[in-house]
């Protein structure tokens, strides 16, 4: 990836080139979003077009509709708090299914079939199955998110404890490392990056089966609200509640990132001492 | 020219056979291996059946105790009949039909852009570390967020629907095609500009094959994205297709139909796994992970 300045190179590190350097990658950062948002302000100067106001309007309407305390409350944090437990399920399910599945070379011929149907299955399909089957409640939306995000988390666990390396296994197992012991020490560590894998598409999965549920069948709520604005033609405060949107989607994948290094900290250690 | 030769040029000539008739013919020359895999392979394959018809099982005895009211869960055998009856109508294929169309006329989109798209960013170091802010911005911003944006600009029509089955899957394939063309190796570049090869040359010869198994994994990847999202906007949108049928049942309601309809998209998600996996074999046929998988 393109992740800023190239630090291979480590040329003498003199002060000034060190603070042209970061201003580079500064001006790097906020160039072209800048320039963007400059272009969109430039062209929509003056406009009487319904459906592509200016930025100004757009943030005023974002400050006044979502920073309000009522919308927090009713329609932001629930649905946030929504989303949070549905992946924490998720993830709760998957692991410990997963792992139960993986470790279990028959459970897993068993059930392989099933549970690649089931992840091909359009998450999206299964909310009217659920508005069937549990009614229009948080219970059901809880559902919704936990059936779509369940899958990639559960099927790399599978795929992580299945590939740990069998002669780590043996050496622990003629120590006489065994159960929780092992688990613990040698079987979730060695399934982590595949874990954590799945764990990021679960939390992308999840963000979009959150605001669907909302925009299905429901009086509040994110994906509630944006959807209201649209039919209202409340343009502005609808390109705010997509800005949000999109900002908890870059803040759930900001702090994804951060947790990963730390968990995995020693997996991208040993992956950079591999390369070198 | 010389070097790259070397590398492809004994992967067609021992792995071609194998990829394109399978994994039969390839057995041939190591019979002894297979007769070690045969039959656990076809165990997995009994236990796998089994799974899938205790599933069905499951399913059937749940709803004839009726756990659930049964007009909110059809038994399993009702279900497969009426799927047997949608398979009949006209009005299931055009459905199928349209959702098909979309999903492939968002794919082709979506990839060909990527692969322009991330082909030139991905070459000009300047435009690279320009664009990566932005980039890593409009990524995680989920699909459905531009669902109503679609439906106010374009309608409830395909061209909403392909606004959002278009933008997900760009963005797989082009970070794909981003890491793909930033990893070429640098001592190939240097070999190939040493032979005098020039750039169209060199983009044929090293950046191509280099980019190539990260291109198809974003291809695999944004096939099936792709299909989520066509369904997801005729269910949402209501554009029509298999998504939108769905909803017609969901709100007749008709529940066989419904479940019928949803086992449909789980095949039809498996039919696009499968075809994109096969394409990827036969794609990258001469590369290191694909001839390994044969090997072993």
């Amino acid at each position: 990836m393109a992740a800023g300045p190239a630090p291979a190179r480590p040329t003498s590190a003199r002060p000034m080139s060190a603070v042209r350097r970061a201003l580079a990658s500064l001006g790097y950062a906020v160039g072209l979003p800048v320039l963007l948002v400059v272009a969109w302000a430039l062209a929509t100067r003056g406009t009487t077009n319904l459906y592509y106001p200016p930025p100004s309007r757009v943030l005023t309407a974002f400050v006044s509709t979502w920073l309000s305390p009522d919308t927090l409350v009713r329609d932001v944090l629930p649905s946030l708090g929504r989303f949070a437990v549905g992946v924490l399920l998720s993830i709760v399910i998957g692991v410990v299914v997963g792992t139960a599945i993986g470790a279990t070379p028959w459970l897993r011929a068993l059930l392989e079939p099933m549970l690649e149907f089931f992840r091909a299955i359009p998450p999206v399909v299964l909310v009217p199955v659920l508005m069937l089957l549990l009614g229009i409640d948080d219970t059901m939306k809880l559902a919704v998110i936990v059936s779509g995000s369940v899958w990639p988390v559960l099927l790399n666990t599978i795929e992580g404890v299945r590939g740990t390396d069998p002669v780590l296994v043996d050496t622990s197992r003629s120590y006489r490392v065994r159960g929780l012991l092992a688990y613990r020490y040698v079987v979730l560590p060695a399934a982590s990056p595949q874990i954590m894998a799945g764990v990021r598409l679960a939390l992308s999965i999840g963000l979009i089966l959150m605001v669907i549920s909302e925009m299905f069948a429901s009086s509040s709520g994110l994906g509630y609200q944006i959807v209201y604005f649209q039919r209202q033609y409340m343009v502005a405060e609808m390109w705010s509640g997509i800005l949000l949107l999109g900002l908890v989607g870059v803040a759930v994948a900001a702090v994804f990132q951060l947790v990963e290094r730390r968990v995995l900290h020693w997996y991208h250690g040993s992956r950079e001492v591999a390369r070198a | 020219m010389q070097q790259i030769d070397t590398v492809t040029g004994p992967g067609p000539g021992d792995v071609a056979p194998g990829a394109r008739s399978g994994a039969g013919a390839r057995a041939g020359g190591r019979a002894g291996g297979r007769r070690g895999v045969a039959p656990r392979a076809g165990g997995t394959a009994v236990l796998g059946t089994l799974g899938v018809a205790g599933f069905a099982l499951t399913w059937e005895l749940v709803a004839w105790a009726e756990v659930v009211n049964p007009a909110y869960l059809p038994r399993f055998s009702t279900t497969a009949a009426r799927l047997v009856t949608e398979l009949g109508e006209p009005r299931f294929w055009s459905a199928l039909g349209d959702t098909v169309v979309t999903w492939a006329l968002g794919l082709g989109i979506a990839v060909v852009a990527a692969v322009v798209a991330g082909a030139v960013i991905g070459l000009v170091p300047f435009l690279r570390r320009a664009t990566h802010s932005t980039v890593e911005f409009l990524r995680p911003i989920p699909s459905v967020a531009i669902i109503p944006l679609a439906v106010l600009v374009a309608g409830l029509s395909r061209e909403a629907a392909l606004v959002i089955v278009v933008y997900a899957p760009f963005w797989q394939v082009f970070i794909q095609v981003l890491y793909g063309v930033g990893d070429v190796d640098t001592v190939a570049d240097d070999t190939a500009r040493s032979f005098g090869l020039g750039r169209l040359q060199r983009l044929r010869h090293v950046v191509l094959p280099t980019a190539l198994p990260y291109v198809i994994t974003g291809f695999r990847l944004a096939a099936s994205i792709a299909l989520v999202l066509t369904i997801t906007a005729e269910l949402v949108i209501g554009n029509p297709g298999i998504g939108r049928q769905i909803d017609v049942y969901r709100s007749a309601p008709d529940a066989p139909g419904l479940y019928a309809l949803v086992l449909v998209t789980g095949l039809l998600g498996l039919l696009v796994n499968l075809v994109t996996r096969l394409v990827e074999r036969r794609v990258l046929h001469w590369h290191p992970s694909v001839r390994r998988e044969g090997v072993a």
